[in-house]
């Protein structure tokens, strides 16, 4: 289908075949009539096409979502509004919102990725705050392959050029690759704001008699029924074609609107604001009123365009950027106009708050939609879709590696060291602004992100995780998992696990397998989060990751904010070993299993196995510790995850400039991924600290080694294997430059 | 106390790390709007870095029109420091204030690095308080930041010891004929505490902020 | 090679421009619209296969479908 040919004003008797065009099914048609008690007219059709869009409603996801834990004290605003929002203590909020841009990213990924990071961003100064941070999280396909080269640069690019410009910085990120996302590639983004706890603004449209005043980039064709087209459809041969739908981002628009609207609402001049993003208008004036119970009229004739002639469903469905709806009250247009007139950014009144309860709309002097707010939003179609567990889990568990002896451990290293995934992205956050705001104390290349909040002694900390492969080995024990690590990387800079956002990208949820991964995967996530204490205060699905019948790995995100009461000075950072400082390997002993593992991957082509499910009082004794011990001043700690003990110890040894040495017994605890463990390094004479620590919180430690020398060695009974340390330097350094450069 | 202006353009996102640094030396720094300033009041002025009207045209192309940049131009006029931090430099280079001109990195991307400089000549505000070769790390944080002297003699204060942008004379910051407006890529401001990496950019703007007093 | 932003494709940088040029008392100005030329010589006599082979370059590198059009004339 190519959406620029969707005729909008077919012949009559066509009617059943644009709904079809739109993406609504036979029965989503009928449930419309049945609802309104007669045809919907053709604007009304596009509002229901996109408001009940997959990625608008929630169609397929909504009854599993229900399952995460969602409520704990610091919870401000939960899950449902445009970003959840806890209590961070001295009187201020954090702001935090995790969404992707995966389908626009794959038909033009510089402004897929752009208008992603404008739209998330959107997302947080609609509650009240300041945006401080972004984070991306990133899959592509093999860059052997030259478009997944040229999709990767163009992600890359489209976020620096957008992050940069509208002056959010970006503070780190996550990247894997994989062949399912050849052709579907992920881009996910996260954004972090803070405000005042009196500055809160919520989506609602207020009382009768408010009006809605719509504000910043003018209206034009873009992305036209990009809602059900782009984000809702799977690929083919023919998506390419797609791409009149695609979005172009204005970050100059974007940073006057923020500065607008901060102004706005510094002042007290709005009653709420929702922004517009996917479904754009049909969104922004349903939504609002639908939470407040009241009705609106919308006169699409005084909404500011771009370009002349454009037709009601075009007016409703337009997903063009940087705009955002301010419910005023009627004795505040004014100076609501003169903000926006002085950030240089447009404002047009364009309709009023009812209390019909209908979403009233005229367009030409003539009524072209009048339906019920709630038959738009609440009430939009949900599935509970069949889900069955795949007939080949048996078969993959059972698939493990049959290893007759023990591999080269130094070139099982290097190889790890020269992967893109777990190599040095200083190619990727380089091209970042990840400074401004003067916060940055702990910046990328960490287990997390640390930020100051600003005016107070305390830190933010920020963390992605997710992991394709052990997800699609064991949805449930790999979702777990990842709020399991996302936990520890926070408490590795310090800070405590206080909400988690996700992003849940999956496949094609009209096949059981799929749906049964997602809900796999949310039990996972909801039993971690229950065992740490610790709610989810939002989150987005993508569906419809597929390229020609092959689904992606399910893919979850875990989002992680943390909380320091009190900045530890120095931090504890990978870069601050030293020669004779001792290694710790701190956390559960367990029976080392390679399944899933990047070692696993990299040495053997090899994807198979079951891989280790979590332990909740192992991992709650890993975070603890790992916390109480940055309190003592350890100087490093970094957690084992992807290329296990061996590519931990590297990487600090790496950005310390010190080799090392440490002892083990059976070599897959080098390299096995098993959670709740890290390495803890510090003066010899902290030894006692670490022990205390340690024994007190009742987790399991080993010292392992010493830092120094120029070289990494593994040494077995004085059978050593030795990585010269200049060797794994160019090795991570150019992992990520040298498969670019092909 | 000094009372310096930070001039915030439509597009600017530095201004208020800037304030905060020069607030956190003593200075009363006071961020102004670009359309409605009268600079007459300030004993200094800060450009700021950012992406004025969004960087579009040239860096720097159309805020030099702004209606702030006479008053600019009347205060550098009069012997006053003048400041252009990153965007703040490209946007004195397009009004004239001071020679030369930008165009994309070496290296065609974006780069947020730390860089380490050297004081080449102690001559002008920013940098009076240093004796030449003392060596300073600061953040960079450009696409176009690669200087591009053109035929006037370029003042060079501050030079990168390793020129990862491709610039003329490794420039880092450039001055006038008469020192007191000073332009300089990296971001001082990025520099100003020892939990940000470095505080070697109090150097540059307590120099500044000696100037303005 | 006249490559120009298709008419239903946001320009920012275009309209930010003109707003430049409005405030300097340029009121004749409707639009602003920023397009990119490349010029090409090329190692060719026939402007038929010269023209060919510009037109698969756009196709192929040149020109971004997704946001751009282009023309291609051939001087001999």
């Amino acid at each position: 289908m190519r959406t620029e040919e969707v005729d909008l004003e077919p012949d009559e008797g066509e009617v059943l075949t644009l709904h079809a065009r739109l993406g609504l099914s036979d029965d989503e048609y009928r449930q419309i009539i049945d609802g309104l008690g007669r045809e919907p007219s053709r604007s009304e059709l596009a509002m229901y096409s996109v408001m009940w869009s997959e990625h608008c409603s929630y169609k397929s996801s909504r009854v599993h979502l229900s399952r995460f834990p969602t409520e704990a004290p610091w919870v401000v605003v939960g899950p449902g509004e445009n970003a959840g929002v806890v209590d961070v203590g001295e009187g201020w909020l954090a702001a935090l919102r995790i969404e992707s841009h995966n389908h626009p990213s794959f038909v033009e990924p510089h402004q897929g990725a752009a208008t992603g990071v404008g739209g998330i961003i959107r997302d947080i100064f609609t509650m009240g705050a300041r945006p401080i941070a972004l984070w991306d999280s990133l899959r592509f396909g093999p860059l052997d392959q030259p478009r997944n080269r040229y999709l990767f640069a163009g992600v890359v690019g489209g976020i620096a050029a957008y992050g940069n410009a509208v002056g959010v910085p970006t503070v780190g990120g996550e990247l894997a690759f994989a062949e399912h996302y050849s052709d579907n590639p992920l881009v996910n983004v996260m954004c972090l704001g803070v405000l005042r706890a009196e500055d809160l603004v919520l989506a609602t449209s207020g009382p009768p008699g408010t009006i809605a005043v719509l504000l910043g980039a003018p209206t034009g064709r873009d992305g036209i029924g990009g809602a059900s087209v782009l984000a809702s459809a799977s690929f083919d041969e023919t998506s390419l074609e797609k791409r009149p739908s695609v979005q172009v981002g204005d970050p100059f628009a974007e940073k006057k609107l923020i500065e607008a609207c901060l102004e706005l609402y510094r002042r007290k001049l709005v009653v709420g604001v929702q922004d517009l993003g996917a479904a754009g208008l049909s969104c922004a004036v349903s939504e609002p009123v639908s939470r407040s119970g009241h009705g609106i009229t919308v006169d699409l004739d005084r909404v500011h365009t771009r370009e002349p002639d454009m037709t009601a469903p075009e007016l409703l469905m337009s997903e063009s950027q940087e705009r955002m709806m301010a419910f005023v009250h009627p004795d505040r247009v004014d100076e609501v106009v003169e903000v926006a007139r002085r950030w240089e950014t447009e404002a047009s009144v364009v309709g009023e708050i009812t209390s019909s309860g209908n979403v009233v709309v005229s367009h030409g002097g003539e009524v072209v939609v009048d339906v019920p707010a709630r038959s738009l939003t609440a009430e939009a179609p949900r599935y509970q879709r069949p889900l069955g567990e795949p007939g080949w889990m048996e078969d993959l568990w059972s698939n493990t590696v049959k290893f007759v002896a023990q591999p080269a451990i130094a070139t099982g290293l290097l190889q790890l060291l020269a992967e893109p995934e777990l190599g040095s992205k200083a190619w990727i956050y380089e091209q970042y602004d990840y400074m401004l705001f003067l916060n940055t104390v702990v910046g990328p290349g960490h287990d997390a992100t640390l930020l100051r909040l600003k005016g107070t002694d305390r830190g933010l900390a920020l963390t992605t995780d997710g992991n394709g492969r052990v997800c699609y080995l064991d949805p449930r024990r790999g979702g777990a998992r990842l709020v399991w690590e996302a936990a520890l990387n926070v408490a590795m800079v310090g800070a405590e696990p206080l909400a988690v956002v996700d992003n849940l990208n999956f496949g094609n949820p009209e096949k059981p397998e799929v749906m049964w991964q997602f809900r796999e995967t949310v039990e996972g996530i909801s039993e971690a989060c229950e065992a740490l204490g610790v709610p989810v205060v939002g989150g987005n699905v993508s569906f419809y990751n597929e390229t020609d019948g092959l689904d992606i790995y399910p893919s979850p995100v875990i989002g992680m904010l943390g909380l320091v009461e009190e900045l530890i000075w120095p931090p504890p950072r990978l870069d601050r070993a030293d020669a004779e400082m001792a290694i710790y390997l701190v956390g559960n002993e367990w029976a080392p299993n390679l399944a899933g593992s990047a070692f696993e991957k990299v040495t053997f082509g090899h994807v198979g196995g079951r891989p280790t499910g979590p332990d909740r009082a192992a991992g709650r004794a890993a975070v603890i510790a790992a916390r109480r011990l940055a309190e003592a001043g350890t100087p490093v700690l970094h957690d084992v995850s992807m290329g296990g003990l061996a590519l931990a110890l590297a990487e600090i040894c790496i950005a310390s400039g010190v080799g090392a040495s440490v002892a083990y017994s059976d070599w897959r605890f080098l390299f096995s991924e098993d959670p709740h463990r890290f390495v803890a390094v510090a003066p010899a004479a902290a030894d006692h600290t670490i022990s205390a620590v340690c024994s007190e919180v009742g987790v399991p430690f080993l010292r392992i080694g010493t830092m120094g020398g120029d070289s990494i060695v593994f040494d077995r009974g004085g059978v050593r294997a030795a990585v010269d340390l200049s060797v794994a330097v160019t090795a991570w350094r150019t992992a990520l430059p040298e498969h670019l450069r092909n | 106390m000094t009372k310096v202006a930070v001039v915030l353009f439509p597009g600017t996102n530095c201004e208020l790390d800037t304030a905060e640094a020069l607030s956190s030396l003593g200075a009363d720094a006071r961020i102004v709007w670009h359309a409605d300033s009268d600079l007459a009041e300030f004993d200094g002025v800060v450009l700021p870095g950012g992406f004025a009207h969004g960087d579009y045209l040239r860096t720097g192309a159309i805020a030099r029109f702004s209606p702030v940049m006479k008053s600019v131009a009347a205060l550098a006029e009069a012997g006053r420091p003048v400041l252009g931090i990153c965007n703040g430099f490209q946007i004195l280079c397009e009004a004239g204030l001071l020679p030369g001109a930008f165009i994309a990195n070496r290296g065609l991307s974006f780069l947020c690095k730390w860089v380490d400089l050297e004081v080449a000549d102690q001559g002008s505000m920013l940098t009076s308080g240093l004796q030449p070769g003392t060596h300073l790390r600061l953040p960079l944080n450009s696409y176009e930041g690669n200087f591009v002297a053109g035929s006037t003699a370029a003042r060079v204060v501050l030079t990168y010891r390793d020129n990862i942008n491709g610039s003329d004379h490794a420039a880092a910051a450039v001055a006038n004929e008469a020192g007191n407006v000073v332009g300089v890529m990296p971001h001082p401001e990025r520099a100003s505490a020892d939990w940000l990496g470095s505080a070697d950019g109090n150097l540059l703007l307590g120099s500044f902020l000696q100037a303005a007093s | 090679m006249a490559i120009t932003r298709r008419p239903e494709i946001a320009d920012p940088e275009g309209a930010t421009v003109k707003k430049a040029l409005t405030d300097l008392g340029y009121n004749e100005v409707r639009t602003v619209r920023f397009d990119r030329s490349i010029i090409l010589d090329l190692e060719e006599n026939d402007a038929t296969r010269a023209r060919d082979r510009a037109v698969e370059m756009c196709n192929r590198l040149l020109v971004n479908p997704v946001l751009e059009e282009y023309t291609v004339e051939v001087e001999t």
